[in-house]
Parts: structure tokens; sequence; C-alpha cells
């Protein structure tokens, strides 16, 4: 049913945990559904993610999606960062099966969430 | 197969001697049962023999009051349709559950959409099971039968069978009831219990698949839901499936022979994986009652903090089956209508495990299974975001 690629990075999940001195943190999703994605972003002052954890409640999807978003995005500025989707997620995952595509690939989104809490945090700071 | 196999709720495997009677049924025995020449009637005088034994496992008076479909769904669908069909110039009403297994609940809701019935869907307590107050409250004029399931899949809850076919008896409507998960694991009678109709299924107590039965009792009136031949006294037409017909037989006379000895093993077995379980690994929850109101093999666990699907994933790794009442693993994306039915939480109901333990399993299979369990839900659970330990 899952890809290789999808079955090693839930065996082998790259990134796992939570970082101390995270300044970017994401949240996605809430139990009734089922997947719960939580990222921990540290972004230095070039707007580079130097370094990415993540913790995730879910199926085996869920857990592959978030090994690989932490994966394709480390060491990215986070505005290129901000391009990766859901499908490209998937796509280096060598596929998802329908079915998982929609509930279990919320890791772009919780990336997302982090970055636009930085961004704001990072303003306010200005101000 | 190599490995652990605790899915035996889901299927069984067949025993060889039920292998070994179906066999010539294929290659010598071939002959069409409605046939008029010899080898018609070798296979029409196995069917009758298999339909003995069946009748006699579940407490029947008379073998025909069996009828052979091709498997539990398709008894369920001939029960439930056809008791409608034939009822419903006296009334459309149904009483069912809010737990009852897929085949069960969807022939209740095409009634619904299709034939304008009215269905009440029975609520459940914590542990699974029926309040027959609520029964008994739910009883109109118009209703025509009540369908409850014997003992629940997923939790094993064992339901008060016997009371259920009183109060339908008392109050002139038709009892039927799923008892695909009860038949050959514990005992069932449906003279007894006052049951007028009951679904089994063969591949769930070591038979093949594709073959199962409903019993009717004498008497009473059923629509076909299959057009055709005539077979199987005008209720089920096509052509009988000879081989597994007789192999159900088979086992039918297996389960009668071993009963009472495989449900002490595996109510046994049963109460020390749960008692491990809650031992060994902090935060479980049982889902289903304890002692006798559970069925023999079934365990069915919520580890908390973590989800149904990854557990199974890494339990497959190590080559062990089991299976989970979490959406996930399901397709759709509600977790299993069963344990929302018992008041568990969503989150709860994701991280459900059933294992089901039946031919085969033995105390050493537990012993491998917990040397890997415990670890299996740590790591998962340093992975979620909901476990703080």
């Amino acid at each position: 049913m899952y890809s290789e690629k999808v079955m090693d990075h839930f065996q082998n999940p790259r990134n796992v945990g939570e970082l101390e001195d995270a300044n970017a943190v994401g949240e996605v999703g809430n139990p009734t559904c089922g997947d719960i994605i939580k990222l921990y972003l540290k972004i230095d002052d070039d707007d580079m993610i130097k370094d990415i954890r993540f913790r995730t409640f879910g199926c085996g999807a869920a857990v592959a999606t978030s090994s690989m978003v932490t994966e394709l995005v480390k060491g990215k500025k986070i505005d290129e960062a901000l391009t990766l989707s859901r499908d490209k997620v998937a796509e280096a995952l060598g596929g998802l099966p329908a079915t998982k595509m929609h509930c279990s690939n919320l890791a772009t989104e919780a990336l997302q969430d982090a970055i636009e809490e930085y961004r704001k945090d990072k303003n306010a700071k200005k101000n | 197969m190599e490995g652990l196999y605790f899915d035996h709720a889901a299927t069984t495997p067949v025993r060889p001697e039920v292998v070994e009677a179906m066999q010539p049924y294929f290659t010598d025995f071939y002959g069409n049962p409605s046939s008029v020449h010899a080898f018609g009637q070798k296979a029409a005088r196995a069917i009758e023999a298999a339909r003995e034994e069946i009748a006699r496992l579940i407490g029947a008076e008379r073998p025909e009051e069996i009828i052979f479909t091709g498997g539990g769904t398709e008894a369920d669908n001939l029960a439930i349709k056809g008791i409608a069909m034939a009822q419903k110039d006296k009334g459309k009403h149904i009483i069912t559950t809010t737990i009852e297994h897929h085949a069960v609940l969807h022939a209740c809701q095409f009634l619904e959409r299709h034939l304008d019935y009215d269905v009440s869907y029975l609520s459940v307590n914590e542990d699974g099971l029926i309040d027959l107050q609520e029964l008994k409250s739910a009883l109109r004029e118009d209703t025509v039968l009540i369908t409850i399931m014997s003992a629940n899949n997923e939790v094993g809850a064992i339901q008060p069978v016997r009371e259920i076919g009183e109060i339908a008896r008392k109050n002139n409507i038709y009892f039927h009831t799923d008892a695909v998960q009860t038949v050959g694991q514990i005992d069932v009678d449906v003279v007894q219990d006052k049951i007028d109709l009951l679904s089994l299924s063969a591949h769930k107590f070591n038979g093949p698949k594709g073959v199962g039965a409903l019993y009717l009792k004498k008497g009473i009136k059923i629509v076909p839901q299959m057009s055709g031949g005539a077979q199987e006294g005008r209720k089920r037409s096509g052509t009988e499936n000879v081989p597994a017909i007789v192999g159900m037989g088979e086992a039918a006379k297996l389960a009668n022979a071993n009963l009472e000895k495989k449900q002490a093993k595996y109510s046994r077995l049963r109460d020390l994986l749960i008692e491990r379980i809650e031992k060994e690994i902090p935060d479980v929850l049982l889902n289903g009652p304890r002692g006798d109101k559970r069925l023999p093999g079934n365990v069915n666990i919520t580890f908390r903090y973590i989800e149904g699907e990854s557990i199974l994933l890494n339990l497959d790794m190590l080559n062990i089956a089991a299976s989970t009442g979490s959406a996930c693993a399901s397709g759709s994306l509600d977790p299993s209508h069963v344990l929302l039915a018992m008041g568990r939480p969503h989150e709860l109901a994701h991280g459900s495990i059933r294992f089901s333990l039946g031919y085969g399993n033995s105390e050493e299979d537990i012993d491998k299974l917990m040397k890997d369990l415990p670890e299996i839900i740590q790591r998962l659970r340093n992975m979620s975001p909901l476990y703080d330990g």
C-alpha cells in the first residue's frame, strides 16, 4: 500500500523531536481527524532554516510526509521553503495512496504556519 | 506463512481437515447438485450432510432451516431485506443498534432510502452493550424486525441475546441476529434463545471464504434476494458452491467437537494478553467488557497518544498481524463507529488495536508479541506531539 520510500521514512524518520532554541513553531491538525503535526524551526538572521524537527501523531503517511518535509527544507531560505507543495512532498516519497493525499499530507501546512508566525514576530520586533 | 497472526476476527486459517474434506468435491465429485445423475446426487448428499452439521452447531431443530449463502454479508442482506419485503404490509419499522457490522447497518439504510422503512438505532453503553429497557421502549405497533448482533466484531461485547429473543417473541416480532462472531466460538442455540433468523460465516471458524448460511426458522416467509433456479428451498438461487459448503460442514463438525475446550483456551489467552498489556505498557485502555461478556479471542486496546495505523505498520514490519479501528487504516475519515458509539473520543478511537486470537495461537505467541510491543508503543509515543513522557 505504501511505497518503499514512505516505509523508509516511516521506519527511520529524519529529524524527529523538538528544538529547544526553535524560533518558529507550526502546528496543524487535531485529534478528531487523526493527524497532528508539529514542526520546530531554527531560522537564522538570513532567513535560512538552519535546523528543523517534527513530532507527529498520525498514520504512516503522516509520519513519512513530516519526515520528508524536514529533509526537503533544511538549509533552505524560507521563501524557497514556502514554495514546497503537498504534491512535491508526495512525489519525493514515490507517491502516496489517494486516500492519504488530503488527510495525512499536512506537513507543508505546518511549515507555512511556522514561517508565518516567524515573520509576524520578526516584523513586530522591527517596529 | 511465517509470523504471528492475531487477526482471527477478520478471518481464520482453514484447518487441514477441512481442506482435505473439500478436495474431492473439486476434482472427483463435481456434479451439479440439481442434476438427477449419480454425479449430481453425490454432491447433493454432501450438501445435506453439511446442512445437518451446521444445524447441530447452532441448535436448529431441522436441517432445512439452514440456507447456504455466499457468506455472512449475503446472509445479513437476505435476512433483513427478505423480512422487510415480506412484511411491508404489516409494518415498516426495524430496530437495530449503532454498533452492527456494515452488512447490517447498510442493509437497514438501504431499506430507509429505497423502501421507506423507519429504523431505530439502539445506543450502547461504554462497554458496547445494549440496554434492554431501551429496546422495549423502541418497540412500535409497526415493528417487523429486531436485528441485533450476537457479539460485536471489534470490541467483543456479547449482547444479551436470550433476553432480546424473549422480548421479540413476546411481542410477535421477528428476531434476526448476526452471529458471525459467535458461531463456532461460544455456544449458540437458536431454540433456547428464541432466534428466528441467524447469519453465520464459515471463514470465521476455520472454514473456507465465500460461504455462509442463514438460519430461517421454519414457517417464516422471506422474499428471496436472488432470482434464478430456485435452489436452497427457493430462497437462494444459484448453483451451490459444493466444495465450500462441504468445507463449512467439516469446520462446523470440528467446532462442535471442540467448542468448550476452545472457548476455555482462548478466554485464558485473551485474559493473559490483556493482563500483560495493562501491566507492561502505561496509558492503555481496554475497549469492551471483561470476563464472560467478552468474546473468547478478543482483545481491543487503545494506546493513548498514538495512532493505530502506525502501530499496525510497526507490527507488520515484525511480521505480526493485528487490526485497528483507526480511520487512517480504513480509507474513511471517521474512526470505528463502534468505539464512537461507546462514547470514546476520536483520539482514543484512532489509537485502538484489536488482537484477535484463534486456531494456532499459544502462550508463546503472546510472549513473542510482548517482547516487541512495549518498545513499538514507546517509539511512537516519543514521536507524538500529544505525549509528554
